[in-house]
């Protein structure tokens, strides 16, 4: 067993290197003073500051963050009624399709939700709305796909919770509604706020469903990262990347450390 | 302000709000979109706004109302383009899918065989990829595989080769991008499933003089299957309508089909042929999908 051990770590060493050594290389070079990749032509922050005057980029980045808050909080909302509505609403007609509409756009290729949404909303010739493409479609588009993966997270959630506080505030005479937001939904809180963060970066990162549904009206951080990026290597981008990059490592490993805690604190979960 | 409302009602009101606003939306910009799609398939291009003949003609006071088309179809078949797309992307996706599993497996193993708490920071090495950029991940790889890229530098410094090789704009760079990108969908079902093997039959085996490789073929692989094929599915279905990686790393030739439908609807602007190629795309994806969704029926239950 020793040597199959000795194998699987050195296996797993090279996996965290190949995962992880691109990343830091790209780090290491935003702060390389010459223009070509190869010649370290030593430490600078130029591309820093040529980022912080790029009004494209920033323009970018701001639709896009804009675009991630509404759409995530939105895509929360609708995604925690509808694991509600194949968790806790029994049987109606229509269940098997709106399972199926739920899992659906987890698997569906971006090319195919992009398309379709974009001939949806091209369809505005007929019905007058929307009256353009641009920030609005967008973010439509990520709710829908966004709100498959919160309803996936809070079902998970309402699936595995204990049903018996429910019943008994049912028994004790709460009505529905109240019940829901007074047990349930403090109970699934977590599960909404990591699936608002799914929701969130997904919508940050998304490319291929953005450029179908943009037209020409808007241009988020993706769309300007992938056109200046298509052309070779671009020292700006490395800058940016690096300061995207930064933020969510430091995002993750507090989330995993505060998680890491509760555990302790709570062993049970 | 207050109107006196039956609770009966109002209960009903509530269930009613929960389902149907999620159902509606899900309607509105899902199914009907793919509706959309289907249709216009079966339409013939037109240089109008929308650029597609309508289905039906209302006008027409012959029976013939219906202007449905397999011509996008048949130019599918026809046009060598397009299953030479659909045959690279299935043998690019699957090769991925194996280079995956050949190198997500004994990284999901050792994970599980790591006692706590190292394997919580293991873990959280796995995960940290999927919530960074998705979109930069793949530029990272530019930045290495260029012809000024790092990797041809050290190969030129170290006197192993005098001209810079062409790595980016390759096939090959093309699995690099897929296997690096996906790796992680790989790793985590695997480590679900290998987590709760037991590692007492392992020693109870090789008591009873069992090989390493027996042991392995015998036990640990049959148990893993569930993770091994769900994995498999988590990275052939992306992968095969994948339009970044061989946007940014694949030559002017590598056509998966994913960029070929990009194109077609962007470049040439023919809408009833994207469409023929997504729903042909879709019915390709239709078996692995649907087998992907039993597994985890089977797992839920």
């Amino acid at each position: 067993m020793r040597r199959s051990s000795t194998f699987l770590y050195s296996v797993l060493c090279f996996g965290y290197a190949f995962l992880y050594l691109p990343i830091l290389v790209l780090m290491l070079y935003s702060f390389n003073n010459a223009r070509l990749a190869t010649v370290w032509g030593g430490f600078s922050t130029r591309w820093y500051s040529a980022l912080l005057e790029n009004a494209q980029i920033l323009d970018a980045a701001l639709l896009s963050l804009q675009i991630a808050v509404v759409s995530a909080t939105v895509a929360t909302l609708l995604g925690t009624l509808a694991a509600l509505g194949l968790n806790r609403m029994g049987r109606y007609r229509g269940r098997t399709l709106f399972t199926g509409m739920i899992a659906a756009p987890l698997v569906m290729p971006e090319v195919i939700t992009g398309l379709s949404l974009l001939l949806f909303v091209s369809l505005q010739e007929l019905t007058g709305w929307p009256s353009s493409r641009g920030a609005n479609t967008i973010t439509i588009a990520h709710i829908t796909f966004s709100m498959a993966y919160v309803a996936v997270i809070v079902q998970s959630r309402l699936a595995s919770m204990d049903h018996s506080l429910e019943e008994a505030a049912m028994d004790l005479g709460g009505r529905p509604f109240a019940v829901t937001l007074d047990i349930t939904l403090p109970l699934v809180a977590p599960a909404m706020a990591a699936g608002w963060l799914l929701a969130f970066t997904l919508s940050l990162d998304d490319l291929v469903i953005s450029s179908f549904t943009s037209g020409a009206g808007a241009s988020t951080l993706p769309m300007v990262i992938f056109s200046k990026v298509k052309l070779g290597v671009t020292p700006e981008i490395n800058a940016l990347a690096t300061i995207i990059i930064g933020i969510v490592t430091v995002g993750v490993l507090i989330a995993g450390w505060t998680m890491l805690r509760q555990q302790r604190v709570n062993p049970g979960h | 302000m207050s109107t006196v409302v039956n609770p009966g009602k109002r209960d009903r009101l509530w269930r009613g709000v929960v389902i149907a606003t999620p159902y509606l939306w899900l309607l509105l910009f899902f199914l009907i979109p793919f509706a959309i799609v289907l249709k216009i398939s079966f339409a013939d291009p037109l240089v109008a706004q929308p650029p597609f003949s309508p289905f039906f003609d209302w006008t027409a006071t012959t029976g013939d109302r219906i202007l449905a088309t397999l011509d996008n179809y048949r130019f599918l078949l026809e046009d060598k383009l397009y299953l030479v797309s659909y045959l690279k992307s299935i043998k690019i996706a699957l090769i991925s899918t194996a280079l995956c599993l050949l190198l997500g497996f004994p990284m999901a193993y050792a994970i599980a065989l790591t006692p706590y708490p190292w394997r919580n920071l293991l873990l959280l090495l796995v995960i940290l990829p999927f919530w960074t950029s998705f979109l930069l991940r793949v530029y990272a790889w530019m930045v290495m595989l260029g012809k000024q890229g790092l990797i041809n530098h050290l190969l030129i410094s170290s006197g192993l080769i005098d001209e810079p090789l062409q790595m980016l704009y390759t096939d090959g760079a093309v699995y690099l991008g897929i296997v690096y990108t996906y790796v992680p969908f790989m790793i985590l079902p695997l480590y679900a499933t290998l987590e709760k093997l037991d590692l007492d039959l392992n020693e109870a085996a090789a008591d009873l003089g069992a090989r390493p490789h027996q042991i392995f073929r015998d036990i640990t692989l049959p148990l893993a299957l569930p993770g091994i094929i769900a994995g498999c599915l988590l990275v052939f279905i992306p992968a095969l309508g994948e339009y970044v990686i061989p946007a940014l790393l694949g030559g002017l030739d590598s056509l998966m089909i994913g960029r070929t439908l990009y194109d077609e609807f962007f470049v040439n602007r023919d809408w009833p042929l994207a469409s023929a190629v997504a729903v042909v795309l879709l019915l390709i994806l239709i078996l692995p999908i649907m087998l992907f969704q039993r597994l985890q029926q089977e797992s839920d239950a």
